[in-house]
C-alpha cells in the first residue's frame, strides 16, 4: 500500500466536449459526491496531477495539447477517459476534424462510458485508476513516449 | 536562556503538529461548505505521495533554492523557539521567502513568473507589520530576545492590541489564505493561482509544503508570545485566531495585489504605529 492511491490530484480537461460531462466531474467536487472525502482535489496543474481526467473526442486542434499535458504530468500516471467521446469518438467519430478517442493520442488506463457519464461511474472510474496507478508504483513502470508523438511527447 | 532543546522539539515536532492544523483546517473548511470532507491526516498522505512521484526537474537551480526556502524557514523557527533575537528570527524567515521567490523565477512558466511578483508584493505587503510587532514586543519588555520577551511576565496583548489586530491581518497573507492567496493558495486552483509552486513537482513541491508547515507552526507561535504571561489563555488566543482565519479563508474571494497592499500598509499604519505611538507618548509621560 503506497500513498499514491490516497492522495490522488486530478487534472480535468475538456478536449472537445459538449461539456455535458465536464458539469458531471464537476458535480463530484459538490457537497453531493464530495470527492474530496477520498483525498481526490481538482488541481489545474499538470505538474502536479497524478490523474489526468479528460472528456470529449480528440480534434486536430487538441491533438498537441493533450500531448503537451500528458508528458507535462510526472509518473506514476494514469488517464482516464470520461464518456463516450472520450472512449472512442461517440457520435462525433465520423466528422471530419474529429480523430477518434483519446487512446488515439495517449494511452488510457480507464473508459468511463455514458453520455453524459454519471458522476457516481466517473467516481468508480477513478477509483479503478487508483489500482492501476499503485500497480505502475509497484512494477516502477514508466510513461511510454505518446504514439506518434517522436521521444518523449511534447516539449 | 537559549534553549538548544526548544530548537530541536521544534525542528522535529512542528512537521508533525504543522500537518495536523493542516487537516484541522480542511476538515472544517469542508464543513463550512457543506461537504464531509478528507480525512484528518489527508495532508501527510499528500506529502507522502509527493516524495513517491518522479522528480521533474525544470531547471537544476530550483533545488537549491527549495531546499535553501526550508533550510532558513526551519533555521528562523527553531532560532524562534530557541528564544533567540526576534529581529535575527524575522530576517532568515524574510531570507527564506525570497528563495522561494528566486525559485519560482528560475523557471520558464509566465503562471511561475506572476507567483514570483505576487508573493514579492506579499513581502512588501506583510513585512512592515511583522517588524513593527517586533518593535512593539522591545517597546513594552525591552528586550528583542524571545526568552526575555517570554519571561517578562507581562500581558503584552495589553499594551499591543492594535498591533495584534494588524499581526493578524498579515497573517490571513502568510497563511495563503483568502483574499490575500495571490502568490499560491492552500487550496487546489488552477494555475495562476497556484503561481509560485506551478513549475514545482513531487518531490520538490512536498519540500515546499512541509516548509509551509514550518512557517504556519512559527507563526502560531509568534501569537503566543503576545499572551505569553498565561499560556492557557495563549493556546485559547491561537486556536481562535486561527479559526477566524478559516472563516475569512471561506467568507472572503480573492482580492487583487492593489487591494492587499493598500489594505494591508493602512491597517498596519492605523493599528500598528498609532499603537506604538501611544505606547511610546504614554512611556513619555508616565515613566515606569
Amino acid at each position: 500500500m503506497t500513498w499514491l492511491s490516497k492522495s490522488p490530484w486530478i487534472l480535468h480537461y475538456d478536449a472537445s466536449s459538449c461539456n455535458g460531462c465536464d458539469i458531471e466531474v464537476l458535480a463530484c467536487l459538490s457537497p453531493l459526491y464530495d470527492v474530496e472525502r477520498f483525498g481526490i482535489i481538482n488541481t489545474g496543474n499538470p505538474k502536479h496531477a497524478d490523474v489526468l481526467v479528460i472528456t470529449g473526442g480528440i480534434n486536430e486542434q487538441n491533438r498537441e495539447v493533450v500531448r503537451n499535458l500528458y508528458a507535462q504530468m510526472p509518473d506514476p500516471k494514469v488517464v482516464v477517459a470520461v464518456g463516450i467521446c472520450a472512449s472512442s469518438g461517440g457520435v462525433f467519430r465520423e466528422c471530419y476534424n474529429v480523430v477518434g478517442g483519446i487512446d488515439c493520442v495517449i494511452p488510457v488506463d480507464v473508459y468511463v462510458p455514458g453520455c453524459a457519464a454519471r458522476p457516481e461511474s466517473i467516481i468508480d472510474g477513478i477509483v479503478k485508476a487508483l489500482s492501476i496507478l499503485e500497480e505502475k508504483k509497484k512494477n516502477g513502470t514508466q510513461s511510454s513516449p505518446a504514439p506518434g508523438s517522436g521521444a518523449g511527447g511534447a516539449q | 536562556m537559549i534553549s538548544i532543546t526548544n530548537a530541536l522539539l521544534f525542528i522535529v515536532a512542528a512537521p508533525f503538529i504543522g500537518g495536523l492544523v493542516a487537516g484541522i483546517d480542511r476538515k472544517i473548511t469542508a464543513r463550512m461548505q457543506g461537504r464531509v470532507g478528507p480525512p484528518l491526516l489527508q495532508p501527510f498522505a499528500d506529502v507522502g505521495k509527493l516524495f513517491e512521484k518522479k522528480q521533474i526537474v525544470v531547471t537544476p537551480s530550483q533545488h537549491v533554492y527549495t531546499l535553501s526556502y526550508l533550510v532558513f524557514i526551519v533555521a528562523s523557527g527553531a532560532l524562534f523557539f530557541a528564544g533567540g533575537d526576534l529581529l535575527l528570527v524575522i530576517f532568515a524567515f524574510t531570507l527564506a521567502h525570497l528563495f522561494l521567490v528566486l525559485g519560482a523565477y528560475s523557471s520558464y512558466s509566465p503562471y511561475s513568473f506572476i507567483g514570483a511578483e505576487r508573493e514579492l508584493i506579499q513581502i512588501i505587503a506583510y513585512e512592515p507589520m511583522i517588524i513593527l510587532a517586533a518593535v512593539g514586543m522591545y517597546m513594552v519588555t525591552k528586550s528583542f530576545f524571545v526568552w526575555e520577551i517570554m519571561g517578562s511576565g507581562l500581558p503584552i496583548i495589553l499594551y499591543l492590541p492594535g498591533v495584534f489586530l494588524g499581526f493578524l491581518m498579515v497573517l490571513t497573507i502568510k497563511l495563503r489564505k483568502s483574499p490575500f492567496d495571490l502568490s499560491t493558495s492552500h487550496h487546489a486552483h488552477q494555475e495562476i493561482v497556484k503561481g509560485v509552486t506551478t513549475d514545482f513537482s513531487g518531490p520538490m513541491l512536498g519540500r515546499v509544503e512541509i516548509a509551509h508547515w514550518y512557517e504556519n507552526v512559527f507563526l502560531l507561535g509568534f501569537i503566543y508570545l503576545f499572551f505569553a504571561w498565561n499560556p492557557l489563555i495563549a493556546i485559547v488566543a491561537i486556536i481562535v485566531a486561527y479559526l477566524l482565519e478559516i472563516l475569512i479563508d471561506n467568507t472572503f474571494s480573492r482580492g487583487t495585489w492593489k487591494f492587499t497592499l493598500k489594505s494591508s500598509w493602512i491597517i498596519a499604519g492605523m493599528m500598528g504605529l498609532v499603537n506604538l505611538g501611544v505606547l511610546y507618548y504614554l512611556s513619555a509621560v508616565v515613566p515606569a
